[in-house]
C-alpha cells in the first residue's frame, strides 16, 4: 500500500464497490439504494483514473469518468424524482410498498 | 513516511469510513451526511491520481449537486420533527457474508494479476488534453451527453409535478 502502487487504489474501489453492494442488497429505503448505486459507480471511477494514470498513461480514462459523472447525475435527477412521486403517492419510500406500481 | 504517503492514507480512511457509515447507519441523515465524505475523499484520490480536473468535476458536480439533491429528497420525504428517522435493513447477516467473500475475491485478483505499467508516471494538467479528447475523439459522446442530460431534465420535471386530477 502507497500512493505510487496501482493495487492500493484498486482495493479501495473494491472496498467501496462491496460497501455499496451491501447497502443496495439490504436497505428498504430507496434513497438509501440510490446512495448505494453512487457508492458503486464513485468506484468505478476510481478504477478508470487509477487505470488510466497507472497502465496506460493518457487521459481516456479521465474522460469515461466524465461521462459516469454526468450520467450518475441524470440518473439521481431521475431517480429522487420518481421517488419523490412514490412518496406522493404511497406516504412511504420503502422499496416493498411500491412493487405495485400502482395504488 | 513521507507527507505525501501519510496524507494517502488519511484520505484513504476518511473515503473507506464514511463509506462504512453510508452503508451501516442506522440514521438516513448520518448516511446523507456522510456520502460527503466519501465524496471529497474520492475527489482527493483523482488528485493523488494526476487527474486534477476530474477531483474538480467531481466536487462541482457530485458535493455540489447530487448530495444536494440527495438531502432535499431525505428531507421532503421524513417528517424532520419526528425523532426516530429509522433506516431499516433486511437481511444483514447474508449480505454480509456475500459481500466479504466478493470483497476476499476481489482482493485476491487485485493481487495476483500482473497489471499493465506505464512507461512513465505523468502529473501534468490534463484540462487541456481532457477539451482536445472531448472535441476531437470523443465528439459524438459528448453532444449525445448534452440530448441524454435534456431528456433526463424533462424526464424528472415530468415525474416530479403533481398531477391534476379532474
Amino acid at each position: 500500500m502507497s500512493p505510487n502502487d496501482l493495487s492500493s487504489y484498486l482495493i479501495i474501489g473494491a472496498i467501496l464497490f462491496c460497501l455499496g453492494l451491501f447497502t443496495v442488497l439490504t436497505r428498504r429505503n430507496a434513497i438509501s439504494v440510490l446512495m448505494g448505486v453512487e457508492l458503486i459507480l464513485n468506484s468505478a471511477n476510481i478504477n478508470y483514473v487509477a487505470f488510466s494514470h497507472f497502465s496506460s498513461g493518457n487521459a481516456d480514462g479521465q474522460i469515461y469518468a466524465i461521462f459516469v459523472i454526468m450520467l450518475a447525475a441524470a440518473g439521481a435527477a431521475v431517480g429522487l424524482a420518481i421517488v419523490l412521486a412514490i412518496f406522493q403517492l404511497f406516504h412511504t419510500i420503502d422499496v416493498e410498498a411500491a412493487e405495485t406500481l400502482r395504488e | 513516511m513521507s507527507v505525501s504517503t501519510a496524507v494517502f492514507y488519511l484520505i484513504a480512511l476518511i473515503t473507506v469510513i464514511s463509506a462504512g457509515m453510508v452503508a451501516f447507519s442506522r440514521n438516513i441523515i448520518y448516511s446523507a451526511f456522510s456520502l460527503l465524505g466519501t465524496f471529497m475523499g474520492v475527489a482527493g484520490i483523482y488528485v493523488f491520481l494526476g487527474a486534477d480536473f476530474v477531483a474538480a468535476v467531481q466536487v462541482l458536480i457530485y458535493v455540489g449537486g447530487i448530495l444536494v439533491l440527495i438531502l432535499f429528497a431525505v428531507m421532503l420525504t421524513h417528517r424532520i420533527t419526528d425523532v426516530e428517522v429509522t433506516n431499516r435493513a433486511a437481511g444483514r447477516i447474508p449480505g454480509l457474508i456475500l459481500v466479504g467473500v466478493l470483497l476476499y475475491l476481489l482482493i485476491d485478483t487485485i493481487k495476483v494479476t500482473p497489471w499493465a505499467r506505464a512507461k512513465e508516471l505523468v502529473y501534468a494538467a490534463s484540462t487541456a488534453k481532457i477539451g482536445d479528447l472531448f472535441l476531437y475523439t470523443y465528439l459524438l459522446p459528448f453532444e449525445l451527453a448534452s440530448l441524454v442530460l435534456l431528456a433526463a431534465l424533462i424526464g424528472a420535471v415530468v415525474l416530479s409535478r403533481k398531477e391534476i386530477k379532474e
